[in-house]
């Protein structure tokens, strides 16, 4: 009986199996394989030998070096940013009736909105143009500042725009889950906690934030995987020539190599994806091992 | 700390907007310094709203309440001095047991601050009062449910509180369990001497450890007393059917110049009440076997419980379904082998109610 119930369920699963197979493990080998052989060319399908040269060249790139500097920071800005920021949010969502499913509703259409059409708005805010210097720079002149070109001008403005782009993009889903996760704690703590008098940090510290940390370092493992990918933002602001605006992500650089104006260079592009391989899982890991000591020291 | 409640009301809006429901209808009663108090009734009758505005979690719409002289009722909770046992124990779960029993005192501010000795002194001894200072360490999932209990009590207990509350505090225990444990809360509100006051739905918990319970159905105090006066003498149908297991019966009577009678029988003498058409209430044990008994019912089948024997007979006059009586199993006998069975009537099992208000009429019992 179990026997031919074990038959049935990999029945099931085959044609998943044989999709994953041909799209995605596959493609895996292939990329592994393609990073070892230099120089490596989609029509001739030949290469000129095979070693570490790939990655060596990848590792040199100024190109590739900007967009991973480009990365980094984004990583480090965007994620604690958005996961606090949405945490804050979620809090105060959960502390008040007036308003609240309307405020949850408009706090989570970002997540529903498409990427280009944000990137549209985004535009009108800060791009400077024949006829307007976009509505941030009337603000700052405003203020009594001048003008900032924030889509071609310095380095840190566009990193800036890019970080608040970012930010915007990913804190609703963020608020969607702590909201949940502050809803589904047991209300007694809190009786408990007010009964005995505790102040309202210390609810928050001592009870709320162990309640709810398992979601926020969930968050914070996807948050770092989903920023070490980021591309179709920095694309939403800055245009396809992401190397020229000096705005290249590493998913970016793939990209490029591949299809860009400098693509045809499968080699170069699977060294680099392995690279991001190597550092998401890296990061993956060292949070993992942190949340783990975390949890077992809440037992 | 004696805790008075006067013209205590509690309404809420209802759930669909358009009105409200009194949750709690102006109760006005006393729990005596140092007693052991059981709000008791059927879900949904106010008993965890009124333990609620006790404790401040809840404030009252009108009417006072009243820790001994201070009057407490526009206190926030911290300020009452309440200890609060919850139904789910609310148990901070990444917390270990010393963890949980500390966190009440480590709120203290300004003089009452306590040194850290301090703390880890009086929740050890709260913990042995409740006999779990073996278990400090432990986090509250590995730990049973009598034992999480335990730790809640003492967590409630270790700040010295003025009143003790606990909600429905063996719900969630299995029926052994629940025995050893009320009998262990007895006996830690007898060593401290905390006036505690308990909710539950369970009538048997609340009358087998209570100094006195308060009956409540619909936001309304039906009784108050000590429980065996309760059982006893209910004060209307209500609290006959709610008190006792298994239930009173409830059957349709009339009184006639001083005799009962049960459709055509005769059962026993009443005086001192007049002529009318009552509700007759008898307790399962108020049956007594008898060949040339004045009560005889339909038998229906007879279940044997080992010292007693429970049957289950039928009565056209019955409005509480089967008749259920409960007698000494020595006394069966060949009197029951018969379709047909007779009981004499134990007067002061049986009570008698008016049909109009459900409320008692109280008579003078008489032998047949």
């Amino acid at each position: 009986m179990i026997e031919q119930n074990n038959k049935k369920a990999w029945l099931y699963l085959l044609p998943a199996i044989i999709f994953l197979g041909i799209f995605m493990i596959y493609p895996l080998f292939d990329v592994f394989i393609y990073s070892l052989e230099e120089e490596y060319n989609f029509a001739s399908q030949s290469s000129t030998g095979t070693g570490l040269f790939n990655f060596s060249y990848v590792l040199h790139d100024p190109y590739f070096i900007q967009a991973l500097k480009n990365t980094f920071i984004l990583v480090i800005i965007t994620v604690p940013l958005s996961t606090g920021l949405a945490l804050l949010i979620s809090v105060g969502l959960n502390s008040i009736t007036k308003l609240r499913d309307f405020l949850q509703t408009v706090f989570f259409l970002p997540y529903v909105t498409n990427t280009l059409a944000v990137g549209l708005v985004f535009m009108i805010l800060f791009k400077k143009t024949a006829y307007s210097d976009g509505l941030i720079n009337l603000l700052i002149n405003a203020f009594g500042g001048s003008s900032i070109d924030f889509i071609d001008g310095p380095y840190w403005a566009k990193m800036m725009v890019l970080c608040i782009y970012t930010v915007w993009i990913v804190m609703p889903f963020k608020i969607l889950i702590l909201t949940s996760a502050l809803a589904s704690v047991n209300q007694d703590y809190y009786k408990a906690a007010k009964i005995d008098g505790t102040s309202k940090l210390r609810i928050f510290t001592k009870i709320t934030l162990p309640m709810i940390s398992p979601m926020i370092f969930y968050l914070i493992i996807t948050g770092f995987i989903g920023a070490f990918k980021a591309y179709s933002d920095a694309v939403a602001l800055f245009g396809t020539d992401l190397n020229a605006a000096g705005m290249n992500t590493i998913v970016g650089y793939i990209y490029d190599m591949l299809y860009g104006n400098s693509g045809g260079y499968p080699s170069y592009a699977s060294a680099a994806a392995l690279i991001l391989f190597a550092i998401v899982l890296t990061i993956t890991c060292i949070n993992l091992l942190i949340s783990g000591k975390n949890n077992a020291a809440r037992g | 700390m004696k805790v008075v409640l006067q013209n205590l009301t509690k309404k809420f809006a209802s759930l669909d907007g358009a009105g409200e429901v009194i949750a709690v209808n102006d109760f006005n009663f006393e729990i005596p310094d140092g007693k052991l108090i059981g709000l008791l009734g059927p879900s949904g009758c106010g008993k965890s709203t009124t333990l609620n505005l006790i404790s401040g979690l809840e404030t009252a719409t009108s009417g006072k309440i009243f820790f001994g002289e201070d009057d407490v009722t526009d206190l926030p909770p911290e300020n009452r001095g309440v200890g609060l046992v919850f139904q789910s124990y609310a148990l901070y779960p990444h917390m270990t047991v010393l963890q949980n029993i500390m966190f009440p005192l480590q709120n203290f501010k300004g003089k009452d601050r306590l040194s850290k000795e301090e703390m880890v002194a009086r929740a050890t001894e709260a913990a042995k009062l409740v006999q779990i200072e073996k278990l400090l360490n432990r986090k509250p999932a590995e730990m049973s449910g009598g034992q999480q209990q335990r730790v809640a009590i003492a967590r409630a207990l270790v700040k010295m509180p003025r009143v003790l509350l606990l909600d429905e505090p063996l719900s969630n225990l299995d029926a052994r369990l629940r025995l050893q444990t009320r009998e262990e809360i007895r006996r830690i509100q007898r060593e401290t001497g905390i006036t505690t006051v308990f909710v539950t739905h369970d009538q048997e918990e609340a009358m087998s450890i209570s100094d006195m319970i308060v009956v409540m159905s619909a936001g309304v105090i039906q009784q108050i007393g000590r429980p065996q006066d309760v059982y006893d003498n209910p004060a209307n149908l209500f609290v006959a059917k709610f008190l006792g297991t298994p239930a009173i019966n409830v059957l349709e009577a009339r009184v006639e110049n001083g005799r009962l009678k049960i459709g055509e029988e005769d059962v026993m003498a009443v005086t001192g009440i007049a002529d009318q058409e009552v509700y007759c209430g008898i307790r399962p044990e108020g049956f007594v076997l008898d060949e040339n008994g004045p009560f005889s019912v339909k038998l229906r089948n007879v279940e044997v419980m080992g010292r007693d024997t429970s049957v289950v007979s039928t009565h056209p006059c019955s409005l509480s379904g089967d008749l259920r009586s409960i007698i000494p199993s020595e006394s069966r006998g060949e009197a029951i082998d018969d379709d047909t069975v007779r009981f004499s009537l134990k007067p002061f099992k049986v009570r008698l109610f008016s049909k109009t208000t459900e409320e008692a009429l109280p008579f003078e019992e008489g032998r047949l």
